[in-house]
């Protein structure tokens, strides 16, 4: 059971799924972000970090998956963004993980964790544990 | 020169890209084609200089590991990515397998550029009899290719995606190796150009692995699984006697050996399997891991570093154009 105090993570996952795993295996309150762009983003009521994969093209065109940008063009869900998290792979060199350093840079929030694929246990145990420090140095509970 | 007969796929219709029925086609398609690259395009010739610092020993390395990656390439060029082609469910999916196939053909070729850059062809020929006389090299090759001219198409994609994620890491270990010390780094360019494609090519037979999975019954999931993770044993078990081979003179092996373990993980997740080796095992030097990237360490990490005096800042305005950087 996860306890509704628990920090909450907005995600987006595409249908390979491997984020979506990753946050499934931790603790934290969880709201996935629709797959298709068209429908509407949820809108969110408390504090939260973002966590999404980054779509590495040459130089990084268009790394931030469209769903989020919509979820963030919301005003009220970018007045509760407290963190990104990025999900990637290493093997894309400085584009790992880019589409999180974009959406801190935009909104002036700290990249708090980078992961590959769909995460390992020594992952987990780090989001779990830092999400729980940060919510509690923060005040965010 | 494969003697079986090619099965070829045996029903082809027009392809229309207009009308997609997995939307990963698409955009795996349109991420391969914008990553095209050539070899021609990387100034090789500036590493010369470099290449001359090494010693022999090391320069025997460097094209033995080179060559070794080089089989690796052609047989997933000419037999790999072509093997899965009958299996495919889509026609989205043949067209991916042709790019990779061909991509992977640029690659073998590069490692041959780098050879005509910095090699003599009386030492070239020599290293490529090497390959063809080195054991750890040829059971390498020839595990991988027994199982692409089998005809179960989710093993085949298994079998795929460990090579593509995991068995071309004992080799791509020493041009980060040489990156990290500033040599030879126009070559460790061109390399991380073909790492960034085999990423790419791991996740997408992966995934189609995992789509292909889903359609099975509990115990064919099962007997899948047990597979994966007897060949990986098998191939690992070649990997780390082919690293000792190679890395013990010049002293990397054990750190050659957590790259491996690094890799397998990774190679599992494509499949969508949890990582296997604890993290005790998988502690890369640091200088390799940003080599690869220079995100990777973590000190980039708000949680590991001391990120403590953090602020909450204040939201800045966003419209969709803002996101197009």
């Amino acid at each position: 059971m996860k306890s509704q105090q628990a920090p909450l993570v907005v995600y987006f996952s595409s249908i390979s799924e491997n984020t979506h795993k990753f946050i499934q295996k931790t603790r934290v309150e969880s709201l996935r972000l629709p797959l298709l762009t068209k429908d509407e983003p949820p809108v969110v009521d408390r504090p939260f970090v973002l966590c999404i994969p980054s779509y590495g093209r040459p130089n990084g065109a268009g790394s931030v998956p469209p769903q989020a940008v919509k979820f963030l063009n919301v005003e009220q869900n970018r007045a509760h963004l407290v963190g990104v998290i990025g999900a990637g792979n290493t093997n894309f060199g400085d584009l790992y993980c880019v589409a999180a350093d974009k959406v801190a840079a935009k909104c002036q929030v700290p990249v708090l964790y980078r992961f590959e694929l769909m995460g390992t246990a020594e992952d987990v145990h780090k989001v779990n544990e830092g999400l729980e420090e940060f919510w509690i140095q923060n005040s965010l509970y | 020169m494969m003697s079986e007969k090619v099965k070829l796929v045996d029903h082809v219709e027009a392809i229309n890209w207009n009308r997609i029925q997995d939307e990963k086609d698409l955009e795996v398609w349109d991420r391969l084609t914008s990553n095209f690259w050539l070899p021609e395009k990387v100034p090789l010739s500036n590493d010369v200089p470099s290449w001359k610092t090494l010693t022999d020993e090391e320069k025997q390395l460097t094209m033995r590991v080179f060559t070794g990656l080089t089989l690796l390439d052609t047989i997933q060029g000419t037999v790999g990515a072509v093997s899965l082609l009958p299996d495919a469910t889509t026609a989205h999916e043949e067209a991916v397998y042709t790019n990779i196939a061909f991509m992977e053909s640029v690659h073998a070729k590069s490692y041959s550029s780098i050879f005509s850059t910095l090699a003599s062809t009386r030492e070239i020929d020599e290293v490529f009899r090497w390959a063809t006389e080195n054991p750890h090299l040829q059971k390498k090759a020839q595990i991988v290719m027994s199982y692409y001219q089998g005809d179960d198409p989710l093993k085949k994609k298994v079998a795929s995606t460990l090579l593509e994620s995991f068995l071309f890491y004992s080799g791509f270990y020493l041009p980060m190796y040489w990156a990290s010390r500033a040599k030879l780094t126009n070559t460790a360019d061109l390399i991380r150009l073909i790492i960034r494609d085999e990423a790419v090519h791991g996740y997408y037979i992966g995934y189609k692995y995992q789509r292909g999975l889903e359609q099975e019954t509990p115990e064919r999931q099962q007997e899948l699984k047990d597979y994966t993770f007897d060949l990986l044993y098998e191939l690992y078990e070649n990997e780390v006697q082919y690293t000792h081979y190679l890395y013990d003179s010049v002293g990397l092996s054990e750190d050659v050996k957590k790259f491996l373990h690094y890799n397998a993980n990774k190679a599992l997740m494509n499949l969508g399997y949890e990582a296997m080796f604890p993290a005790s095992v998988t502690n890369v030097s640091p200088a390799i891991l940003s080599a690869l990237s220079p995100n990777a360490d973590e000190n980039h990490d708000f949680f590991s570093g001391s990120g403590s005096s953090y602020v909450i800042g204040k939201a800045v305005n966003t419209e969709d154009e803002d996101w197009d950087f």
